[in-house]
């Protein structure tokens, strides 16, 4: 305790109380009560509606919920393969190698990410690789962008696993496959989880690289959010950012369910 | 490089082989460490070759030799340095924001805890995974031309116009970034401020020093890696946002990201879009490595950060 008197303690609350409430609870609070709103002209909304939420699940907004909801499992599958493969094979090396290695799996997260959408536009708009206006392109963005996160959190998860399971499977004969797939996977399994969370919920809301390459057709719930609020549909969109919040959300709070678990087998 | 480093890697792994029954040091318990080159090329292929070919571009003019002519034709323009203005006072504001604010939130949730303070905490690592242009929404809805907040004075004033226009200019962008981004300072923050003795404060505040001699004097030198390690962080951030300045549309408000989609996807002109990116990449790789080695320095003094 840093304030002992009684008023300094209140004095102190009261400061951080206004401060987070404008700056964190007015926003959240705001959205939400426009998703619901029929119309917002004083200073409080007037009439409660669903329309919004309706809106939202059909027509251009259910179709970017539905792409976004592939494109996030897709590029997490495939940033957590990759990733996973990466720690497993960095875990075995030690010193030099190892720590330049590390640094070039992180170095997508020091990308700006519009220059990696631009990057992507301009490296297969050509041969060898074409993959401009497919749905593919929008795949190997968020890949990139999610990929040096997804490598951390493998890693760190790889790193509080003890050798010992392992070492003993390998006096026990058991052979490198066998051993990947019953002994080290199966441990890991809780920070793979973890490591598709993190990178759906990063993935869901990238904006900078899919605006950059996204096709027609393909158009994802951030950049359907931009251009409702653009043309001034700003209740429609209110209730498609919350619908975005909750899916991050959730795909975090399956986060914190799953170490517990793992804890309690 | 990619080759190289991973050719000398299984050379290592090679020389550490030794039979499986043997007990084995972790090192040796993969078949060989060229599993490596599977995932480098992956990275390979969509990474690297599109940031080699961003620098190609910058450099080679559309006849194919080698010129500074674009760099010069671009650095001259009003738009980039009226861009790169913007860039480098929003980065720089939206950080002094973001560790002024961080820094006095965390002081009350670690050291005057209020019940719920914990929960706080732990809400902290939620609202960095959220997108960033949902704070620009919302801003909208508050300080907008139509917001609440102009809603407001206009019916209590009988004004005409809306009195609050500061969220179409840069200071409505950094008001937004340091909402979005002081949860990144208050991270490690929280985590250094975990490791000091409360008992130190208490003996402290027994002996009388009054509070703010204690956050002079024990806190914030206790808290100034985790400041720097998270003050990089947010310059990298910041200069890199591209949502927010988006979302906000303030006229003539234009950063490097901006300039590098209006330029490629509404002007079609990728040659000046790459010379615009290998100068935001430049930029954000600086950041990128100050952190780093900031967070490379707290780990030899052994705080265990971020």
């Amino acid at each position: 305790m840093l304030v002992w008197s009684k008023r300094g303690r209140a004095g102190a609350w009261l400061v951080f109380g206004i401060l987070a409430g404008v700056v964190y609870g007015l926003p959240a609070a705001v959205i939400l009560c426009a998703s619901l709103a029929r119309s917002w002209n004083g200073v409080l909304p007037s009439g409660l509606t669903l329309g919004h939420y309706a809106q939202a699940v059909s027509g251009s907004s259910g179709a970017a919920l539905e792409a976004s909801l592939i494109t996030g499992v897709v590029a997490s599958a495939l940033a957590v393969l990759n990733g996973t493969a990466a720690a497993l094979a960095l875990r075995r090396m030690e010193g030099m190698p190892r720590r330049v290695l590390d640094a070039v799996f992180f170095l997508p997260s020091a990308m700006p990410s519009v220059s990696i959408g631009l990057g992507l536009l301009v490296a297969f708009s050509r041969p060898p690789i074409l993959l401009n206006g497919t749905i593919a392109i929008v795949f190997a963005a968020h890949f990139v962008l999610i990929s040096a996160f997804t490598f951390g959190a493998i890693t760190a998860g790889l790193a509080r696993l003890s050798p010992d399971y392992e070492q003993v499977a390998a006096s026990l004969g058991a052979r490198p496959i066998y051993r990947l797939r019953r002994v080290t996977l199966p441990l890991v399994l809780p920070y793979l989880i973890a490591a598709f969370s993190l990178s759906f919920a990063l993935s869901m809301g990238e904006l900078g690289a899919t605006v950059m390459v996204y096709p027609p057709g393909w158009v994802t719930m951030p950049v359907q959010i931009f251009g409702l609020s653009d043309r001034g549909d700003v209740f429609h969109a209110a209730a498609l950012t919350i619908l975005l919040a909750a899916s991050t959300l959730a795909a975090l709070a399956s986060v914190s369910l799953v170490p517990a678990r793992s804890a309690a087998r | 490089m990619g080759e190289s480093a991973s050719g000398s890697a299984s050379g290592s792994a090679l020389a550490l082989a030794r039979p499986a029954n043997l007990p084995a040091p972790s090192a040796s318990l993969a078949p060989s460490s060229l599993g490596i080159v599977p995932p480098l090329a992956v990275l390979g292929i969509f990474f690297f070759y599109p940031f080699v070919l961003i620098l190609g571009q910058s450099f080679f003019s559309s006849h194919g030799t080698l010129s500074l002519a674009q760099y010069a034709e671009v650095l001259g323009t009003g738009l980039f340095r009226n861009a790169l203005f913007h860039t480098i006072t929003i980065t720089l504001s939206a950080t002094a924001g973001c560790l002024a604010l961080g820094l006095s939130l965390s002081i009350v949730i670690a050291f005057v805890p209020f019940p719920g303070a914990r929960i706080v905490s732990r809400m902290i690592d939620t609202f960095i995974a959220l997108p960033t242009f949902l704070v620009a929404l919302a801003f909208t809805f508050i300080y907008g031309t139509a917001g609440l907040l102009n809603g407001a004075a206009m019916s209590a004033f009988s004004l005409s116009l809306p009195p609050i226009d500061f969220l179409y200019s840069q200071w409505g962008v950094i008001l937004a970034e340091v909402t979005v981004y002081t949860p990144f300072v208050m991270r490690p923050l929280l985590a250094s401020f975990s490791l000091i003795d409360q008992a130190e404060i208490e003996i402290a505040s027994s002996l009388g020093a009054r509070p703010f001699r204690i956050l002079r004097q024990v806190i914030v030198p206790a808290a100034l890696p985790a400041l720097m390690a998270g003050g990089s962080l947010c310059l990298l951030l910041t200069t890199n946002e591209f949502g927010i300045v988006l979302f906000i549309g303030a006229k003539g408000v234009q950063t490097l990201p901006l300039l590098i989609y209006d330029k490629a996807i509404q002007e079609f002109d990728y040659s000046s879009a790459c010379v615009l990116a290998a100068i935001n990449i430049a930029l954000s790789l600086g950041f990128y490595a100050l952190y780093r080695s900031t967070l490379a320095w707290l780990g030899k003094r052994g705080a265990g950060l971020v």
